[in-house]
């Protein structure tokens, strides 16, 4: 599955991609799920020396991420997860795909078996724009949700509230949030006020459950 | 016979090779005790080496495969086996690649098999032959690609049996290849999988004909046990939907007169398929190669995985939606094997009607994969080069 928010451009790493690799210590062993053309792994590979696979199963991206040399496995991230070993990468990303797959608690709790350190990201449907868009009697669109209803991949409309619920109830820990703006870059605004104020946020976690068991 | 006609994508008039690999001064020692003392392999080449050695793509055949990968021999017009994958402009690009395909050891079409003759006794093998291994297969190929001057292939590619290879070269020695690529493999065959060859065997070594193996000798032939064989492994490699398809329950000639002769479409192409095994099988080798597979579990080696994690080259794996000999699970298994041991692995799973056999079809998305796969190969190699 493509990361559904935002068309991925070839050459240039966006934005949020950008800082979302900033938080991946070099040389890990990185798994990304839905990892489109690839272009995240491609920079974590060259910049920052890690071991990469993506997984996807859009074909086009599939044969992309191919001719630009990314490993990538063709699997349902809903119901395949299961071929990967425990603990088999360092820190395993789903970036802004969340929304998109049908069982978000399954697949959160295989990434947390897959890695110790999660990576997520998310758009924010309680962001204000989307909030407006709802009073004003329509589906919210932005650059975060670029869809219209009627074709959008999304299939869970959570808020940054809801998706930080859900990470408590399956004993993922939050080491790092980042909200993000509708361009990509950090959010301005005080962390505090992020469910209003960010298009979306980037989630470092760690799984709680599986720590505990490797203690 | 009518020369073939010329088309740019195919590698035209080729000609098989022969070359003498194991000699007693040099026996192949074989992976589950025995010795060859004479190995002579047949094989094919297309395309160009480069100077540096550096663009050579080996193909591994499936059970009943053989050399002629692709283009025409001198006086036939059906084209290699794998045709549709393999000339210039194809996914396997014969003007990029230097492609190497030969018969495999314990084969029938040329290379030294059970049905040769033993320079030893002057008789045929027969059941005299030793057992052969997988890893057998890799050392005769080892030793026809150093036969060619070649240290580092830039792949290796193979469906099926040919599959099975190309994991057991790359497990085993990762440091000759690049890339491999493995369609339609397993690496380690299940339960039905075993019973469907078991009952091919049995058809073969129960046939009057068979006389233990010494056929030859007695001037019999298992025609009978092959032609069964071959018919119930036929329907193994398609699909429901793809014999639903192409027969449906048509009759064979204007209607239906019921009887226990060939009525049904499917009845008479079956029989047309084991008439045509007839000619170019060896029931032997029939034994021999299907019985490899069998016992093919690399996995279950202690350390199985300890010199591709070193060496690292990137593999390639695709299975097809209907295919039900080698379903996807097969494909996973190795896939979930190599990439635990952290080796850079791409796997597709491919839409096709067709079953076990879409591996030589001329599937777009199959194709494509496998082109994009060998590209980067070769764009990586050029960067190496530089």
């Amino acid at each position: 599955m493509t990361s559904v928010t935002q068309p991925s451009r070839p050459d240039r790493l966006r934005r949020d991609l950008q800082l979302l690799s900033s938080l991946i210590p070099v040389g890990s062993r990185v798994l990304d799920l839905g990892c489109g053309h690839g272009s995240l792994l491609r920079h974590l590979q060259a910049e920052r020396g890690c071991t990469i696979q993506g997984v996807e199963i859009d074909d086009e991206s599939v044969l992309t991420a191919i001719q630009r040399g990314v490993p990538v496995i063709e699997l349902d991230i809903d119901y395949q997860l299961n071929n990967f070993d425990d603990r088999a990468y360092d820190v395993v990303v789903l970036s802004r795909t969340l929304q998109a797959v049908r069982r978000p608690k399954e697949v959160l709790l295989e990434m947390a078996r897959i890695a110790p350190t999660i990576i997520v990201s998310m758009p924010n449907f309680a962001y204000w724009r989307n909030r407006l868009g709802l009073l004003s009697g329509h589906a919210p669109r932005s650059k975060d949700l670029p869809y219209a209803w009627y074709d959008s991949p999304n299939v869970h409309f959570g808020s940054l509230t809801d998706l930080e619920a859900l990470f408590a109830e399956l004993g993922l820990t939050v080491q790092r949030c980042l909200p993000l703006n509708t361009a990509g870059h950090r959010s301005a605004f005080p962390a505090a006020w992020r469910n209003w104020f960010a298009g979306a946020a980037l989630y470092e976690l760690t799984g709680q459950r599986m720590t505990a068991a490797a203690d | 016979m009518p020369a073939p006609v010329p088309d740019p994508t195919s590698v035209g008039l080729v000609a098989p090779q022969n070359v003498r690999l194991f000699t007693p001064d040099h026996p192949l020692t074989l992976a589950r005790g025995g010795r060859l003392d004479h190995v002579e392999v047949v094989y094919e080449t297309y395309g160009r080496l480069t100077p540096e050695k550096d663009n050579a793509v080996f193909i591994c055949h499936a059970l009943t495969g053989d050399a002629h990968a692709a283009g025409f021999r001198e006086g036939s017009d059906k084209p290699g086996w794998w045709d549709n994958l393999i000339g210039p402009g194809k996914p396997v690009d014969t003007t990029k690649f230097f492609v190497i395909c030969p018969n495999l050891l314990g084969g029938c079409q040329g290379t030294t098999g059970p049905g040769s003759v033993n320079p030893a006794t002057g008789a045929v093998y027969g059941l005299d032959f030793p057992i052969l291994d997988m890893a057998d297969f890799v050392t005769v190929h080892r030793a026809l690609t150093a036969h060619l001057g070649i240290d580092r292939l830039l792949a290796v590619v193979g469906g099926s049996l040919g599959g099975m290879q190309v994991l057991e070269w790359a497990l085993r020695f990762p440091a000759d290849l690049a890339n491999a690529v493995i369609v339609a493999a397993s690496s380690r065959l299940t339960a039905e999988n075993i019973a469907f060859s078991a009952v091919a065997r049995e058809a073969i070594m129960r046939d009057p004909g068979f006389r233990g193996g010494h056929y030859a000798e007695a001037g019999t032939s298992p025609d009978m046990g092959l032609s069964i064989a071959r018919m119930m492994a036929h329907i193994t490699y398609l699909s429901g939907e793809a014999l639903s398809a192409k027969f449906g329950r048509e009759p064979q000639f204007d209607g239906l007169a019921p009887g226990f002769g060939v009525d049904f479409a499917v009845e008479s192409y079956l029989h047309h398929q084991a008439e045509v095994f007839l000619d170019r099988f060896d029931a032997l080798s029939y034994l021999y190669l299907s019985r490899v597979m069998d016992y093919f579990d690399p996995f279950a080696r202690p350390g199985a995985t300890a010199a591709i994690a070193e060496v690292r080259p990137n593999v390639l794996a695709c299975s097809f939606t209907t295919d039900w000999r080698f379903d996807a699970t097969h494909s996973l298994r190795l896939v979930a094997r190599l990439h635990g041991a952290g080796v850079p692995v791409t796997y597709r799973s491919i839409p096709s009607s067709q079953g076990h056999d879409s591996f030589l079809m001329p599937i777009p998305r199959y194709h494509d994969t496998i082109r994009a796969f060998l590209d980067r190969g070769l764009a990586v190699r050029e960067g190496e080069r530089r």
